[in-house]
């Protein structure tokens, strides 16, 4: 009985303790994705308009376009992302020395403190061969000014580098610390096997990271589309070699901000949104790396 | 070795110190350039370092620029990030608390919404929440930047991680026959115990914040801009780049450079310090043990 009673306080009082980020999250998670859903469907006046509002910004001429720029970058840092961290992590992790392997990871890691404009302002630098630290590399590739480096045809790669420079290294330690989980005998017991280093990662470790490698694909697709930061302000610095409508949200903030359409912003936000929440329900229910009870 | 092992290993070494060299010459050069002169970031070799007069020259011209404007960006960027770190662990802590040891109604529910918004990337949400505050009239306040920033499921995730694995349900219990009530039982008892990931929670959640620049380049502009979106007003006012500003005072270079350390560093210091820290925390974002 008094057991009961005490469990019961317990489920009570929880309400309590969940009730400040429920009102977070029902403000800033659920309310504004409704609030979008709504406005993409109405006109600027609040009245049903169907699916007028995302056929007049599938129609823009600006909008395939976006649409291409975003998919060619996602494809290039997705597969740099896949291949690179990949053969990282099982990099450092084949370096027996502990501080080595731990300050080549931190060292890695470290861009990752630079996120947001600050990390695209020091690649402008990079990217301008008049002060560039690697101006030789842009020169052998025959860039001698900064509007030659940042031309259309370069920048899905560009936004690529930029991105795998600043988020690798987090998931290398990810990938890094899963490395680490399998078992020290199983790398023994196939080494004497006489499996090399290259049989060992394809058949041992390879298979092990597949889970983690699938949650960095599904995460990095997700932010990829929204790229947003990087070509907003090389647009700036460029004055407009790099055109402000590369990307999907920068179109979004232009039908929000320069042509006064919040329903047509809200619109490509509902799209983009659908895409993110998607893949992350898609990963969720498929379950396996977050365990939920 | 065999030749193959041997050639095997150069190559790996190869590749590691190359990827060493892509992660931290552009940091390396960062700093050197903030020491140097505009003519001197142009003419002298790229990893030569310049002088301490360059360098207060180049931190006269930033502090100047606007009468002391980026004082204001990075108060800005401090109030935003730091309140809402307040209410972040105001709020997480006792959400992971009550989702890791008690079975209440809609807790299942509330713990799939936490992961799915979790692998959102926060920048899909930033039009809504525009849209929705910009209706309620708060665009250009400061809680604009600090209720929004202070939603964190991610938090919410690490405490309910650590909340299930590492603190013994048992003593927790053994509080509760000693008579304590349940506010106590988390105040006193399990509170204490999680100070490893309310810590850890403060680092991402600061770090974040501090970090972001789509959220409050929309919802704080103007004056109330945080430091990120300072540092592309800045670099509005910079003629090498953009040759055609027409800014009252033009931006040098290295002053721009100045500026870009000057926005990263409470979170590269942070970053130095709490290095193990952060590889905890990145890895039990997944495993449970």
């Amino acid at each position: 009985m008094g057991r009961t009673r005490s469990s019961t306080s317990r489920h009570r009082i929880s309400y309590v303790f969940v009730s400040g980020y429920v009102l977070l999250a029902l403000a800033f998670g659920v309310l504004p994705t409704l609030y979008a859903v709504r406005m993409s469907f109405t006109t600027s006046e609040g009245t049903f308009s169907g699916v007028e509002n995302f056929s007049r910004v599938i129609d823009d001429f600006r909008f395939w376009p976006a649409v291409q720029h975003v998919a060619a970058f996602v494809a290039i840092w997705l597969v740099a992302l896949l291949v690179l961290v990949t053969v990282l992590a099982l990099l450092v992790h084949q370096i027996g020395v502990r501080w080595l392997s731990s300050g080549v990871r931190f060292v890695y890691y470290i861009p990752g403190a630079l996120a947001g404009a600050s990390a695209v302002v020091l690649w402008l630098f990079v990217l301008d061969p008049t002060v560039s630290p690697v101006s030789g590399v842009l020169h052998a590739f025959g860039f001698d000014s900064f509007v030659q480096t940042i031309s259309p045809g370069n920048l899905p790669v560009i936004f690529a580098v930029m991105a795998f420079w600043t988020g690798a290294g987090g998931w290398i330690v990810v990938m890094y610390g899963a490395l680490n989980s399998i078992p020290h005998e199983v790398l023994e017991a196939a080494r004497i096997d006489g499996a090399g280093v290259v049989r060992t990662a394809l058949h041992i470790q390879l298979p092990m990271l597949r889970k983690w490698i699938s949650y960095m694909a599904i995460i990095s697709l997700a932010a990829g589309t929204q790229l947003f930061v990087e070509p907003r302000v090389l647009s700036q610095a460029s004055h407009g070699v790099v055109p402000n409508d590369y990307s999907l949200n920068q179109l979004a903030y232009l039908f929000a901000f320069k042509q006064q359409d919040l329903n047509g912003s809200a619109a490509i936000a509902v799209m983009l949104l659908v895409v993110s929440l998607s893949l992350s329900v898609f990963f969720v229910v498929r379950g396996g790396l977050f365990e939920r009870d | 070795m065999t030749p193959g092992a041997w050639l095997g290993r150069v190559a790996m070494i190869v590749v590691a110190v190359f990827f060493v060299q892509f992660f931290v010459i552009p940091i390396v050069w960062l700093l050197l350039a903030s020491t140097k002169s505009p003519h001197d970031l142009i003419t002298t070799g790229p990893f030569t370092a310049g002088s301490f007069s360059d360098l207060a020259a180049n931190w006269n011209a930033l502090v100047t620029f606007q009468d002391g404007i980026v004082f204001r960006w990075l108060g800005n960027s401090t109030y935003y990030s730091l309140a809402a770190l307040v209410i972040t662990l105001v709020t997480t802590v006792p959400a992971g608390y009550a989702l890791a040891l008690s079975s209440f109604r809609g807790r299942h529910l509330l713990l799939t919404t936490t992961l799915v918004v979790m692998l959102i990337p926060n920048t899909a949400l930033v039009l809504p929440i525009f849209l929705e505050l910009s209706t309620v009239g708060l665009i250009g306040k400061p809680l604009a930047a600090i209720l929004p920033f202070s939603f964190f499921p991610f938090g919410v995730y690490l405490t309910y991680i650590y909340f299930s694995t590492s603190v013994p349900r048992d003593l927790l219990d053994a509080a509760r026959i000693d008579g304590c009530g349940e506010l106590a039982v988390f105040l006193r008892v399990a509170m204490p115990l999680a100070t490893p990931v309310i810590a850890l929670v403060g680092f991402f959640s600061f770090v974040a914040n501090w970090n972001n620049f789509f959220l409050p380049f929309l919802t704080v502009p103007g004056k109330g801009s945080p430091i990120q979106v300072g540092l592309t007003d800045l670099l509005s006012n910079v003629p090498s780049f953009n040759p055609t500003a027409a800014g009252v005072t033009a931006i040098e270079l290295p002053t721009l450079a100045v500026a870009t350390l000057l926005s990263v560093l409470p979170v590269l210091l942070i970053f130095l310090f709490s290095q193990r820290f952060l590889v905890a925390g990145l890895t039990a974002g997944g495993t449970k043990e």
